[in-house]
């Protein structure tokens, strides 16, 4: 019998789950996929946001705010990819300088600080490449960067030391009510708890439907496209480059990530099937063509991968946050952007929710920092030369365009909720995220993969299910 | 941090070549540097023939070729170091390197040469879209897999690009057992030789459709289960109402081959937008004094022969700059015209010491009875017939003692197409 | 009859025509050059090639080694070839040139290895 299931190993299920482990709690998350951050947090624009989209009041602007100024602290904590690099929304029509102006003061309301309106020759001279159309520009100090599979990841392994059990390959096929709690039935096990946290993203309504029939909820999976650009491209811009939501639709934005590269994206298309992540062609032009109006610079030949993402819309708008009609059933949904910004602070809320209702205790042995995989590429020589002595591993480079070394693999498989694929090792380690795409190293990662979880080079997945990077041996 | 003469970045077939070259005009102290754990590089999983026909006048698999000159450096004594990842090079010539045996070296070189290769162009640099699932490999790695660690990539292949790398896992998967369903070509002529279209498509029935695309990959749990091609127009940009689904399991993409040149943009050197490889004189030296660079680095060749005899000269050229120095303040610059996209090397020292200098040279459409001249001051003083050029064969103009010594004298040559039809 | 071939002698690729339907007067036309006849003449008459595979190694310091013909085989008897080397496997040490299966499909052609492979 665990006392809490949450459903959904994403950003939002992993924080929830790291905070409630902070009281004395038998806890366990379950995952359809194959490792944690699997949805949405893996593919979104990995921004901070400051706080001045929301509207002043709702759930969306308050958690925004809380949870950005957060980040400077868990991001040490959790030893995760953060920076606070800032943002403009880029305004390209004199007639349009008022909503500017109407952000700023929807911002102060909401509590954001460090917001001014700059002139487009003032937004140019601290970024040479935005667009000469730019005629002004909300400046946001505090908007940031931060890398929302990583967070994931490092609220797991914190939460996996405290205690937190992760079931993954574990679909929910069933949520019986019992009087105790829930009888909740998934792909391999069935198991008890005493109370069920939705967390399941863009499947959150199915889930809740499975209790419930009241306040049935629609989930509406919106998809954006994403290009990613080579590191050499990462001087383009420094801070995050919005456009202003004008009659051309909702822009696009162009952004540096943590580790240097530059990200334009997303495109935004209501789609039916919730497992349909694949790009397209169209998309892929929109999201690059309405990048270049930013960035007229951009060049197309330096985009290496593209992706695309989900984001779960409530068709109310705003997020669900809370105990639902079914007793000790708490919804957490329609955490669409800012969701990941917001994560910190609303996991911290719904644990003490949900901990308050099964009155447990604090954990006196609760850890809360957590130190990331020691980063190669980004260490000094003396540093390196001292990690090597320690470990000869380290002296192995294994990713060759982002310098990953075989150290850095074989802890990013032996840590708790470690990888256990090509694209976990990929997230934890960024083996396989540089300009090659994986070509080099995917025959040396799944060796190390075999070797450390006594696998055959055949049973190697991409990602889990029956993602099988070969399909035999030759004969 | 320890002094050498001579760092040579990579152990494949350019960088045995210059370490055997260097230590034939005098120099000992010299070290090759390579990260897998052989010398010979890609040569290793090029297990088909046809390497060395120039060189050694006798056809030889990939394998066969690299031991060669991997036993020319065994006799000399040369020390290689394996499983060696060179990290940084900084323009004052320290090279850093990690390995698991030595940990973090410094070394300061007197010369370096930069013989580390290419690397296939990825999926993402040619903006495919569709599925991200298993099932889609670049041809090197797909061969790496099969040749080396001897795994099935997939059953049922659609192959996309037909440069020579693509050809040959056709052939290669077929021989596995697998079935390739077609060789899908964007350009409207295959960058690939004559002889492995027949050889590696036609002995087996496998179509190669020019002027056509992938648009769309469509995966079922978590494996590509088909992709869609359609045909391109003259600016090749597909033409959507032509789209047709082919069923399959793999992806092979062979669609273009980068110099690798990380370790160069480190150490300052000027690189080439046209080849993505440095920008060298006709010792083969980059912009940094004392850096050469040469091999698939510099720029893509097509055959290893010309990697080996470019390689040469380069080592050579290292070891003379090692014992005399650098004198050249004044250069004839090099460039291509009408049609031809780049020469190496990029300028000629006007007191070059060498008698020979070969010019090296791409051109960026195909062209049949053509005359390939070479202008010095807008005098012809070179002509080639050539019944037909290609963008997929490189094309060398040798310079004499004769001709060197009026190039020095000249302001700039030119390498031109004259004629000619497409 | 007449026969279709694209000469490999060159980048040119001359499209070859031949007419074979009197063995002792085969008709080539398309070449630009005698070699392109010469080419075309065997490949009606006597197609060969090479074969390139690898096998397992056992005791050796790579896993597989890289084998070939050791001279051209007729072109019909590749998949015949390619299902006898499937049946090979090499000892360490392996030295290139080492003859690992002798005739193969009766062509008189050894299999020999182009890979050195060290024991360990």
């Amino acid at each position: 019998m665990y006392d809490v299931l949450i459903v959904g190993a994403g950003v939002v299920g992993c924080s929830v789950a790291r905070e409630l482990s902070g009281w004395n709690l038998r806890i366990a998350v379950a995952d359809k996929e194959n490792d944690v951050a699997m949805g949405t947090s893996k593919a979104n624009s990995g921004i901070v946001h400051a706080g001045f989209d929301a509207h002043t009041g709702t759930n969306k602007a308050i958690y925004n705010v809380l949870g950005a100024r957060m980040f400077p602290e868990l991001s040490k904590e959790l030893d995760f990819p953060y920076r606070q690099n800032g943002a403009f929304v880029l305004c390209f029509d004199e007639n349009e300088r008022g909503k500017l102006v109407e952000l700023m003061e929807q911002g102060i309301r909401n509590g954001v600080k460090g917001l001014s309106v700059l002139e487009g020759d003032q937004v140019r001279a601290m970024e040479p490449n935005v667009s000469d159309k730019v005629v002004a520009a909300l400046y946001a100090e505090t908007s940031g960067i931060v890398s929302p599979y990583e967070m994931t990841v490092a609220y797991a392994e914190n939460a996996a030391v405290n205690g937190v059990e992760f079931l993954l390959n574990e679909e929910i096929i069933g949520i019986q009510r019992t009087k105790d709690g829930f009888e909740v039935k998934m792909t391999d096990k069935t198991l008890s708890a005493r109370a069920v946290i939705n967390c399941a993203g863009v499947y959150a309504d199915s889930i809740y439907a499975m209790v419930s029939d009241k306040h049935i909820f629609k989930i509406t999976a919106r998809k954006g496209e994403y290009c990613l650009l080579d590191k050499k491209c990462g001087g383009l811009t420094d801070k995050t480059l919005f456009q202003l939501p004008s009659a051309m639709g909702k822009g696009v934005l162009v952004a540096p990530t943590t580790h240097g590269n530059i990200i334009v994206g997303p495109t935004a298309l209501d789609i039916d099937d919730k497992d349909d992540v694949d790009t397209t062609f169209d998309g892929l032009n929109k999201a690059f063509n309405t990048a270049a109006v930013s960035v007229p610079s951009l060049a197309r030949r330096n985009i290496i991968t593209q992706f695309a993402g989900l984001r779960a819309h409530a068709d109310e708008g705003d997020f669900i946050i809370g105990e639902s009609d079914v007793d000790n059933f708490f919804n957490v949904a329609g955490i669409e952007s800012p969701g990941l910004t917001s994560a910190p602070a609303i996991a911290v809320d719904v644990a003490k929710q949900v901990a308050d209702k099964l009155h447990a205790e604090r954990n006196k042995n609760f850890v809360s920092r957590r130190k990331g995989i020691p980063c190669f590429a980004k260490m000094s020589d003396s540093e390196r030369e001292a990690l090597i002595a320690t470990n000869p591993l380290y002296g192995r480079i294994v990713c060759r365009c982002e310098n990953v070394t075989e150290g850095e693999i074989v802890d990013s498989i032996r840590r708790p909720v470690g990888a256990t694929d090509l694209d976990g090792v990929k997230r934890r380690t960024r083996a396989g995220m540089g300009r090659c795409q994986m070509g080099f190293c995917t025959p040396r990662v799944m060796e190390i993969l075999c070797r450390e979880l006594g696998k055959d080079m055949t049973e190697i997945t991409k990602f889990g299910k029956g993602s099988h990077v070969v399909v035999g041996r030759t004969e | 941090m320890t002094n050498r003469d001579i760092v040579i970045v990579g152990g494949g077939p350019a960088g045995l070549a210059a370490a055997t070259a260097a230590y034939d005009v005098g120099a000992r102290d010299i070290v090759i540097l390579e990260r897998e754990e052989n010398l010979g590089g890609i040569l290793n999983q090029c297990i088909h023939n046809g390497f060395g026909l120039h060189t050694f006048k006798e056809e030889l698999t990939g394998p066969e070729y690299a031991a060669r000159f991997e036993q020319l450096v065994y006799d000399r004594g040369i020390e290689y170091r394996l499983g060696s990842t060179v990290i940084n090079v900084s323009a004052d010539k320290v090279v850093t390197y990690v390995s698991e045996k030595d940990g973090l070296q410094k070394i300061k070189a007197k010369a370096i040469v930069l013989t580390c290769g290419c690397r296939e162009r990825p999926r993402g640099g040619i903006n495919i879209a569709g599925a991200r699932a298993a099932g889609i490999f670049s041809a090197g790695t797909a061969q790496k897999l099969v040749n080396i660690d001897g795994l099935m990539p997939g059953r049922e292949v659609v192959i996309l690009g037909s440069g020579d790398i693509g050809l040959i896992m056709a052939r290669r998967m077929t021989f596995e057992g697998a079935k390739v369903k077609a060789v899908v070509e964007l350009m409207p002529y295959s960058s690939g030789l004559n002889r492995n279209i027949v050889q590696c498509l036609n002995d087996f029935g496998i179509p190669l459709m020019f002027s056509h695309t992938v648009v769309d990959i469509k995966a079922t749990n978590g494996r590509v289960s088909s992709v869609v091609i359609a045909q391109v127009d003259e600016k090749l940009q597909p033409i959507m109402s032509t789209a047709q689904e082919i069923a399959c399991d793999t992806l092979l993409l062979s669609v273009g081959l980068l110099p690798e040149n990380e370790l160069a943009g480190y150490a300052g050197v000027q690189l080439s937008p046209v080849t993505n490889g440095a920008i060298v004189d006709d010792q083969m030296m980059t912009s940094v004094e004392g850096i050469f660079e040469c091999g698939n680095v510099l720029h893509v060749h097509d055959l290893v022969d010309y990697v080996s005899e470019e390689s040469t000269h380069a080592g050579k050229c290292a070891a003379a700059y090692v014992q005399n120095g650098m004198t050249a303040t004044e250069y004839v610059p090099t460039c291509g015209t009408n049609g031809v996209r780049y020469v190496v090397p990029q300028k000629i020292r006007k007191d070059t010491n060498y008698e020979q200098i070969s010019l090296r040279m791409r051109v960026a459409n195909a062209f049949r009875n053509v005359e390939l001249a070479v202008l010095l001051d807008g005098e012809k003083i070179v002509s080639r017939r050539r019944p037909i050029v290609t963008p997929g064969e490189m094309e060398t103009v040798v310079l004499n003692s004769e001709l060197v010594e009026r190039v020095k004298h000249g302001s700039k040559l030119e390498v031109t197409l004259l004629g000619g039809t497409k | 009859m007449s026969k279709q071939f694209i000469c490999i002698n060159c980048p040119l690729g001359c499209h070859l025509e031949v007419d074979d339907s009197d063995l002792n007067d085969i008709k080539v036309s398309g070449n630009t050059c005698p070699r392109g006849k010469i080419y075309a003449i065997s490949e009606v008459t006597a197609p060969k090639r090479m074969v390139t595979d690898s096998v397992p190694v056992d005791g050796g310091d790579v896993l597989r080694v890289s084998v070939k013909t050791a001279a051209p085989i007729p072109k019909e008897k590749i998949f015949d070839c390619i299902a006898v080397i499937r049946t090979v496997r090499a000892k360490a040490p392996v030295h290139i040139g080492d003859v690992l299966y002798t005739d193969v499909c009766g062509t008189g052609v050894d299999i020999v290895a182009t890979r050195n492979a060290k024991a360990i």
